[in-house]
């Protein structure tokens, strides 16, 4: 039986995305572990349709539409962002902050 | 004699090794080729899951699709050179990773977890499904009849978002 390896695994997984949103400052590198996370996330549901029916495979379907679409919207925003600051840091990205 | 148990833990172990690289590089390039290694080593385990035709997609659209935009725009901006490190410091670091061990910490439970066996299907019989209706045929089916409407609204969702990329990324509009 693989479910409980794959579910370890994919914890591990979610867990360094989480970590690397967290210390790095580099936006595409934080979109990166964003992508990461939600690859963690679809190897849940695969694991588990295995046991519970494959409904999950088609969900992993809909997720990775949806991180297609964000990828695409999510990088077309990082070059608007870097045709302003001319960086990618997240120390620069700081309009709404007061002071 | 094959061994899924142990090819499991091969390609998992992989995965999380690169995962683990590719949040630590400092140069973005190499980040996302480590990421590569980790969707490619996901995809192995897909197929050890019995979902071949989700693995194929996986090394169609993430490891082809969508990495091959993020070294597009790397490219694009200049960012190949390893330049000032963008790691928090000290303090970043420290916060990161004790809310990372509190993360999987509290994941770690997943990792011992049994279903009700009210809700399993009998050992095998994805498997036979798909002996039955084909690999492709046991994701088709569903998708096309319970998931329809869920269906053709990522449609509507993948035009917004080709529609917003162009807006967003277009000089003047």
């Amino acid at each position: 039986m693989l479910l409980s390896p794959a579910l370890a695994i994919s914890a591990v997984l979610f867990t360094l995305g989480v970590a690397g949103v967290l210390f790095r400052r580099n936006a595409i590198v934080i979109f990166m572990c964003v992508e990461l996370m939600l690859n963690a996330v679809n190897l849940t549901f695969v694991a588990l349709a295995q046991v519970i029916g494959v409904g999950g495979q088609v969900f992993v379907l809909f997720v990775m539409a949806v991180a297609a679409a964000e990828a695409a919207v999510g990088l077309s925003i990082i070059l608007a962002v870097y045709r302003h600051k001319q960086s990618v840091s997240l120390q620069n990205m700081n309009l709404l902050k007061d002071g | 004699m094959f061994d899924p148990k142990g090819f499991f833990w091969f390609f998992g172990v992989i995965a999380m090794v690169s995962a683990l690289l590719c949040i630590t590089r400092r140069s973005p390039i190499a980040s996302a080729l480590w990421l590569v290694v980790t969707l490619f080593s996901i995809a192995a385990l897909f197929v050890l899951l019995d979902a071949q035709f989700i693995a194929v997609l996986q090394v169609l659209v993430y490891a082809g699709a969508i990495m091959v935009l993020f070294l597009f725009v790397i490219m694009l901006l200049n960012l190949g050179r390893p330049g000032p490190s963008d790691i928090k410091g000290p303090l970043g670091l420290g916060v990161a990773v004790l809310l990372g061990a509190a993360m999987l910490f509290l994941l770690k439970p997943l990792g011992s977890a049994t279903l009700p066996t009210a809700i399993q299907l009998p050992a095998g019989s994805v498997a036979a499904l798909q002996q039955q209706r084909g690999i492709v045929g046991s994701v088709a089916n569903p998708l096309f009849d319970a998931y329809l409407i869920p269906f053709e609204i990522a449609s509507v969702l993948l035009l917004a978002a080709i529609v917003g990329a162009v807006v967003l990324a277009k000089r003047k509009l």
